[in-house]
């Protein structure tokens, strides 16, 4: 018999019974639970008369819809702040730990979960949230799921789902200069588009991925769902339980090392088998930019967006209403372009690492004048380090603010929107159309690369500076 | 919550002939602050289909009178993005049973089939048959028979089947949800817990 992957061997461990020509049902661990898609969740459990099943598996957190300035302040739009008092009545009817608004655990569901230790290897973990693939970073099968899902998960602390198929994509080497974890998963997006995964889960495997750190294997796992996958996973190694150690929800003492034992053996077997296998070279990915209104429509920095009549036919409509829905020439360059606004943060780039290495790239450097930057942390702990560490002083004397925690711009749900027509770089997850604001047009890239825009005004290589 | 059971429908088509039509077109986020699932057609590719004044889009396919019916023929990749399944929820509000495609994101198919919103996913020679008797003649009608798994074009007669696995079938000939299903299993749930390995 074949060996297992990693996926199989966690996903195996969780099976409660396996349906026939149908799905498995399967045991959630971690159920994270945010405002915008719990509330019919739960009038669907009241509805039927139950009460949540397992509330200790849960925890909640306000991040979709909260402002990101004066969170002291009773929330301004109405329907923003009906949404969020409806999430803390429902944990507190059902008992459910809520890091709401204001607690210092407060931030982005998939930045607080790692960073709480909530999130360990070899568990299930789902939120109604597709960006919850960041989890796998730590060797967990996590995934995004629907209203109807959470209501199962909340009334029976299970799901039922079809096994994916799994794929692995291994990439070995030393990165290139200037080249980060956000244009590691930009490129393999670019190669395989934006829905190339569908269908699979993906392990990602290789030194690339070893040699990140714990933020930027999240980075990786957290864009798996812009390529169509469920969810991608790194096994998990010292790096992660060095990063896990001492967090609160962490195991300790003896539980730890049994804990740290078991997890030693999430790793794929030698001779298990995929259904798919894709291998790239470092010497290949370089600093990334999107130019269209997909994940998949990214080139290397200093490249030219593709022509038109390279596509195929049934290709060129969705291509021509991208470009030009972003106001871009097709077989034009992208360094050089004038930007608008400039956005850190989201459950992509919103972590300390990220704004550390942005505050590094800044510092000593002064904003352009027609940049509008929103910082933006994931998480009170996030801010709190930011500065503990200087890091919100670097970016002062540079002419930047930090907000405070929350989803902001990056899905556009509160105040802070991209106007209409506007350029942004950001560090975010999507450049669909509309998704940062009506109208607005997004560039997504790293922390790196949007630093240099913000210095610049324009869309520049960030290796001009390092 | 309880789904409509679906019957066997014979309808003609509204065509999208667009790829990766993500989650985000289905139904801005700005739209999703409501705490009940009522109402979410309105907002069915809100900025698609009206501008910034609220005015209707006269050249898109929801506001062309030309075109009607409870099939959604969309090109492939439909509903990638975010798992808001308040996409499935404004498709259905709006009027659909059926979202055609060559494929379709995964979480959007749970969520679908989840609400009663039958993904159909075809080859993408039939999608493009499809689109093309579209074109020619905008009533022409599709059946979708769930229980042969079958879907027509009437005006040809040629047919495709497609997949569906046989749990998720029932449940929508019978108006199932998972939740009836998962609540008959709390015994076993409860048996697998206390088996697991506690750190």
């Amino acid at each position: 018999m074949a060996g297992k992957t990693l996926f199989d061997k966690v996903w195996d461990s969780h099976v409660v019974e396996q349906i026939e020509n149908g799905p498995s049902v399967l045991y959630i661990d971690r159920h994270l639970v945010h405002e915008v898609t719990s509330p019919v969740a739960f009038g669907g459990l009241e509805k039927r008369g139950l009460k949540v099943f397992r509330p200790q598996n849960t925890v909640a957190t306000a991040d979709h819809n909260v402002p990101t300035v004066d969170q002291h302040l009773p929330i301004k739009d109405l329907l923003s702040r009906s949404q969020v008092d409806k999430l803390t009545q429902n944990c507190n009817k059902h008992g459910i730990t809520l890091y709401g608004l204001n607690h210092p655990y407060q931030g982005i569901v998939h930045v607080i979960g790692p960073e709480t230790g909530l999130t360990q290897p070899g568990m299930t973990i789902v939120c109604g949230d597709s960006h919850t693939a960041t989890h796998g970073a730590f060797g967990s099968v996590a995934f995004g799921i629907g209203t109807s899902e959470v209501e199962m998960v909340l009334a029976t602390q299970c799901i039922m789902q079809p096994k994916p198929k799994k794929m692995r994509i291994t990439i070995d080497g030393e990165l290139k200069k200037g080249v980060t974890a956000k244009d590691i998963i930009l490129y393999i997006i670019s190669k395989i588009s934006a829905s190339g995964g569908t269908g699979y889960f993906i392990e990602y495997a290789g030194s690339a991925f070893r040699n990140l750190t714990m933020e930027g294997r999240m980075t990786v796992c957290n864009m798996s769902i812009e390529c169509g996958s469920r969810g991608g996973l790194i096994a998990p190694d010292e790096v992660t339980f060095e990063y896990l150690k001492g967090k609160d929800f962490a195991p300790k003492g003896e539980a730890w090392d049994k804990a740290v034992n078991y997890w030693k053996t999430l790793k794929t077997d030698h001779d298990a088998v995929f259904d798919l296998e894709l291998k790239y070279d470092t010497a290949d990915i370089e600093p990334m930019i999107t130019y269209g209104t997909n994940p998949g429509m990214g080139i290397k920095i200093t490249g030219k967006v593709p022509v038109g009549t390279s596509l195929p036919e049934n290709e060129k409509p969705s291509f021509y209403k991208s470009l030009s829905y972003m106001g871009i020439e097709e077989g034009s360059a992208m360094l050089g372009k004038q930007v608008d606004y400039v956005f850190v943060g989201s459950c992509t780039n919103g972590r300390i690492e990220d704004l550390r290495e942005f505050a590094r790239f800044i510092k000593g450097k002064k904003k352009a004048d027609n940049i509008t930057a929103w910082i933006v942390p994931g998480s009170k702990q996030v801010e709190k380090q930011a500065i503990e560490e200087g890091i919100m002083k670097v970016l002062e004397d540079a002419g930047f603010k930090m907000r405070q925690p929350g989803c902001s711009a990056c899905l556009a749900m509160n105040d802070d929107k991209i106007p209409e027509g506007k350029y942004a770089v950001s560090t975010t997850n999507r450049n669909f159309e509309g998704r940062q604001g009506p109208g607005a047009r997004t560039f997504l890239a790293s922390p790196i690369t949007a630093a240099a825009a913000a210095i610049t005004g324009k869309i520049t290589d960030p290796r001009d500076f390092l | 919550m309880p789904i409509d059971k679906f019957v066997t429908i014979e309808s003609s088509c509204v065509p999208l002939p667009m790829d990766n039509v993500d989650t985000d077109q289905i139904i801005p986020a700005r739209f999703l602050k409501a705490t009940s699932r009522e109402g979410f057609g309105d907002n069915l590719f809100r900025d698609w289909r009206y501008d910034k004044n609220n005015q209707p889009k006269p050249d898109f396919v929801l506001n062309n009178s030309t075109y009607s019916g409870s099939v959604l023929v969309a090109g492939k990749n439909f509903g990638s993005g975010s798992s808001r399944e308040h996409a499935a929820w404004a498709i259905y509000d709006y009027g659909f049973k059926v979202v055609v495609s060559s494929f379709f994101a995964d979480i959007f198919k749970n969520n679908a089939l989840n609400v009663g919103l039958l993904p159909v996913q075809v080859s993408e020679n039939f999608l493009s048959k499809l689109f093309k008797a579209i074109d020619e003649n905008p009533s022409v009608k599709v059946k979708v028979d769930l229980e042969n798994q079958l879907i027509t074009l009437l005006s040809t007669g040629e047919s495709e089947k497609f997949e569906i696995n046989r749990y998720k079938k029932t449940c929508l000939i019978n108006g199932y949800d998972d939740i009836d299903y998962l609540l008959s299993l709390r015994d076993k749930i409860e048996v697998f817990e206390n088996n697991r390995m506690a750190f």
